[in-house]
């Protein structure tokens, strides 16, 4: 009569498409608040979530119900001072004393913003969006580890490719042996009493052919042990691990000099965040060396990498100059991969450019990995632009980029990211 | 109790973790104790689900399955959020009125909380929703699961060929009116998934065909009837909005009727439930308290699994007063649990009062009582047959008249002799829907002239409608394509328009 059903095993995530619908529907509420949480965070915090909130107004499901006034006669419990006829002075605010009207709280609920978490994927996804990046390396850049197989020891079970002949073998040994322990014994001694006896006794003696037998017997026992068994089998046992990743060192080089406003500096923190990506992808451990200038160069920590504001001129060189300091003293030991990221509204001191030309080709790039140069301005590439265009065609690891748009960043990756894979 | 237990029988186990085995044996005696009772069921079909499952349904509004839209991962979310932090306790079951009667038992429960769901849901919803005269007139138990089925496959073939977002669109639009799409006095047609299926490709042309008369615009035709064309149209005030949209509008394509006709359906589905709280909920917990202490007096049960299903029980029918902080009206599990209590007492042990209050059933036998009350009423007609004096006074209920003409509230009525019939008579009345919601109606479309669609909203007490109204009159226009007007008539006679929507092209809007 009844049924019992074990439902735990179902499908799971029966709401996934509901709540894609949802994200799709406040899609822009959801990038705002994405936009906001980038600029709150670290260019490192790119593993995780963010609590998105939405006001609830925009998510109402509106219905027509009553609003408040007109006359209401309603019951409640636990009278402890009432009589008919009493008058009552309304009780202020309504909602949550307890004599407001059961409408009251259903009212009061709707104001509350809605808040919600995005996944780590979810949060990802949001942020390639804004940078126009091609599917391929979304997948390639969400992916959080990449494995490799390696050898480790022996296991009892595995399928026949991986069978260790040796081992096996070495066991099955192992097993004839100790199984035939008890015969092997009993044959040595008959056999050494049936020496004895030939010595005084014709072959054909029945005492003799009784040993005979016996040890024909015992030998057969011997023989009956299997060769191999599958108890014997040993397979080479493959487990994965995470890939061996080496360590890399990136510099973030930016301009803060009065031409660079909070716009610039938030399209160029998009870009050292999308590079930082791309790194964890390839190393295990980063380090990132954030250096500022106007006319002189600092190495300062992200907070003040980000917010500090500073004007002046600019003299692009000066942060080159800590830069190739910064390399000879700390990672030109050979353990580090080298990344240059440089980002600047290219409005540099006229004399300076060639400087920095010279500097970058001759004391930097050659140690680098790669080094990729946006010039966030709206109009004409300005005078460091036409002096690197320069480096372009000499050096293979060196990328340059005119960014209006959060969506020009890519292509300074595309070329990276190529060579990566 | 304890006092006539007889140790009759080995207790059954009560550990903390349950095991198929012992839901079966609880089971077994429960549904024994049920069958002696009389209690009339469908059949049961337990299921046990995690509590994102639970989640899950509860989104979906406590329905197995059910179609996509955006609303119900909001509502996933939000009870995830609360449940993950410990804001909030699941509901420990959810019972499906459906034929066999499923009802889901999340994991996490301890044996004593599975042993009270089968008694709460399976036995105690289920015989509700198999007798009550609402359920069997509003809904169809064996047709439920088949045509929710049914409404996704269209749903999810209509996105396929019209696309998501103009699925969602139209689906926002039905839901606002999801409330409005109930004939509070007319029997519906019963569900049937066959002839769903079979009907459906008939209706949509028919009703095309239809339409398109109504909105005929022909010369020969207008000459003809110009002078009879002056009738009015509905001929009749609507009530179910719903229906006449997918009825009436002229701009809406055949698989957007069905899709208005699908939200109607599903909606109408859940019209019972929000008009027989207080008497289901009330049902379901005098059940699994009765059973579950008959069969603790037969010495089935241990003490600490009594220990654990009381205090359960208890917290269940909890009832604060009016001025404490936690008080959120009248609890329906508490009310109704004490007046079916109350109802078996008159039965056994009527006293004077009783005997004056209800002539009829005090005295009588109770199952038998117990049978025609849960058949044949809702909460309305059920508070102002069977709410006792004795009731009134345990729960010190009293009535208070909000007049917003008035700087103070008044005292209308409380638990005494003067009181009982009148504090009845508006606790009954507002579990009225037809007084608590909003009386609205089609009023007038104009045929001849811009097509334009009338509602009006007849108020009542100079109850005004929320603000929401102007949104949902949004919707509306969406779904009708022309002008919609929202007027309210006041009880003076004056009728005003407070919202209207131009909306020349339904397109316009759904980008």
């Amino acid at each position: 009569m009844v049924r019992i059903i074990d439902r735990r095993f179902d499908s799971k995530n029966k709401s996934t498409v509901n709540r894609q619908r949802f994200m799709r529907r406040f899609k822009s509420q959801i990038r705002e608040a994405v936009a906001d949480a980038i600029s709150g965070r670290s260019i490192k915090d790119l593993d995780n979530g963010e609590s998105v909130s939405i006001p609830s107004r925009d998510l109402s499901e509106p219905q027509f119900h009553h609003g408040k006034g007109g006359i209401w006669e309603n019951v409640f419990t636990g009278n402890d001072q009432f009589s008919s006829g009493d008058q009552i002075n309304r009780p202020p605010g309504g909602g949550g004393s307890g004599s407001g009207k059961g409408k009251a709280s259903k009212d009061g609920e709707g104001e509350d913003d809605f808040v919600f978490n995005l996944s780590r994927e979810e949060f990802l996804d949001v942020f390639f969006d804004d940078l126009a990046l091609p599917n391929l390396v979304k997948t390639q850049l969400a992916r959080i580890h990449e494995y490799k197989s390696q050898r480790a020891g022996f296991t009892n079970d595995g399928t026949p490719a991986n069978i260790n002949v040796v081992r096996s073998l070495r066991g099955a040994l192992g097993r004839r042996l100790a199984l035939a322990s008890p015969y092997s014994g009993k044959l040595r001694e008959l056999q050494k009493q049936l020496e004895e006896l030939l010595e005084t006794r014709p072959d054909d003696d029945p005492e003799v052919l009784k040993l005979k037998d016996e040890i024909g017997i015992l030998r057969a026992k011997i023989e009956a042990i299997p060769f191999i068994d599958t108890f014997d089998l040993r397979f080479n046992n493959r487990i994965k691990v995470p890939k061996p990743t080496t360590q890399a060192v990136m510099f973030c080089i930016m301009d803060v000099s009065g031409s660079m406003d909070e716009g610039k500096k938030a399209t160029a923190k998009r870009f050292f965040m999308l590079l930082y990506l791309f790194l964890t992808r390839t190393y295990e451990h980063i380090e990132v060396v954030f250096i500022r200038h106007h006319t002189v160069a600092k190495e300062v920590n992200e907070e003040d990498f980000f917010h500090s504001r500073e004007s002046g001129g600019t003299v692009v060189s000066s942060a080159l100059d800590l830069m190739k300091e910064v390399l000879q003293q700390r990672y030109l030991n050979g353990a580090w991969n080298i990344y240059g990221a440089q980002a600047s509204d290219g409005d540099n001191w006229e004399n300076d450019s060639p400087h920095c030309r010279e500097l970058l080709a001759e004391s930097i790039l050659p140690f680098l990995q790669y080094f990729a140069y946006i010039e966030i301005t709206p109009g004409e590439p300005q005078n460091l632009w036409r002096e690197y265009e320069k480096l372009l065609g000499v050096h293979a690891n060196f990328a340059m980029q005119h960014i209006e748009g959060l969506p020009d960043i890519y292509p300074v990756f595309r070329e990276l990211f190529k060579k990566r894979l | 109790m304890s006092a006539k237990r007889q140790k009759r029988k080995q207790p059954l186990p009560s550990p903390g973790e349950w095991t198929f085995e012992l839901i079966e044996a609880y089971h077994l005696e429960i549904d024994r104790v049920a069958r002696e009772y009389g209690l009339d069921t469908y059949p049961n079909q337990i299921e046990l689900i995690t509590s994102e499952q639970m989640m899950d349904a509860y989104s979906s509004v406590g329905m197995p399955v059910n179609y996509h839209h955006w609303s119900f991962g909001k509502s996933f979310m939000h009870t995830e959020k609360g449940y993950r932090r410990g804001q909030m306790g699941l509901a420990y079951e959810i019972v499906i009125n459906s034929n066999p009667c499923i009802a889901y038992l999340m994991e996490e429960n301890t044996m004593t909380m599975q042993a009270l769901v089968i008694a709460h849901a399976a036995y105690g919803h289920n015989s509700f929703f198999k007798g009550n005269y609402l359920f069997k007139q509003w809904t169809n138990a064996d047709a439920i699961v088949d045509y929710l089925i049914f409404a996704r496959n269209y749903l999810s073939e209509c996105e396929e060929r019209y696309g998501e977002e103009e699925v969602e669109l139209l689906l926002d639009s039905c839901h606002a009116l999801m409330n409005v799409g109930v004939d509070r006095y007319k029997r519906p047609a019963k569900l049937s998934l066959n002839k769903e299926l079979t009907r459906q490709r008939e209706r949509a042309e028919y009703l095309q065909s239809q339409v398109n008369d109504l909105w005929r615009t022909l010369p020969a035709h207008q000459v003809k009837t110009q002078a009879v064309e002056e009738r009015r149209f509905p001929s009749e005030p609507q009530e179910n909005l719903l229906y006449f949209i997918e009825k009436n509008a002229p701009l809406l394509e055949p698989w957007q009727r069905e899709v208005v006709r699908i939200v109607r359906k599903i909606g109408q589905y859940f019209f019972p439930q929000r008009q027989t709280q207080v008497m289901n909920e009330g049902w379901a917990t005098y059940w699994h308290y009765t059973l579950l202490n008959t069969l603790y007096d037969e010495g089935l049960l241990t003490d600490s699994f009594m220990m654990e299903f009381l205090h359960s029980h208890t917290n269940v029918v909890y009832q604060p007063n009016y001025n404490e902080p936690w008080y959120r009206g009248l609890n329906p599990y508490a009310l109704g649990f004490a007046m079916w209590q109350d109802i078996r007492r008159i039965c056994e042990h009527p006293t004077d009062e009783d005997r004056h209050w209800f002539p009829d059933i005090a005295g009588s036998d109770w199952r038998e009582t117990f049978d025609f009350a849960m058949r044949n009423f809702k909460d309305e007609s059920f508070v102002a047959q069977f709410l006792s004096p004795k009731v009134m006074r345990d729960f010190r209920l009293f009535a208070i008249l909000d007049d917003d003409k008035e700087s103070k509230l008044k005292v209308s009525a409380i638990h005494d002799d003067a009181g009982y019939r009148k504090v009845r008579e508006i606790l009954s009345d507002n579990y009225n829907l037809g007084s608590r919601e909003p009386n609205l109606q089609v009023w007038n479309v104009d045929l001849r002239g811009d097509r334009s669609l009338t509602l009006r909203h007849q108020a009542y007490l100079r109850r005004p409608l929320n603000g929401d109204a102007e949104e949902v009159v949004k919707h509306v226009a969406r779904l009708w394509g022309f002008v919609v007007r929202m007027e309210v008539a006041h009880e003076d006679g004056r009728v005003e328009v407070l919202h209207e929507c131009r909306r020349d092209r339904r397109k316009s809007d759904t980008h």
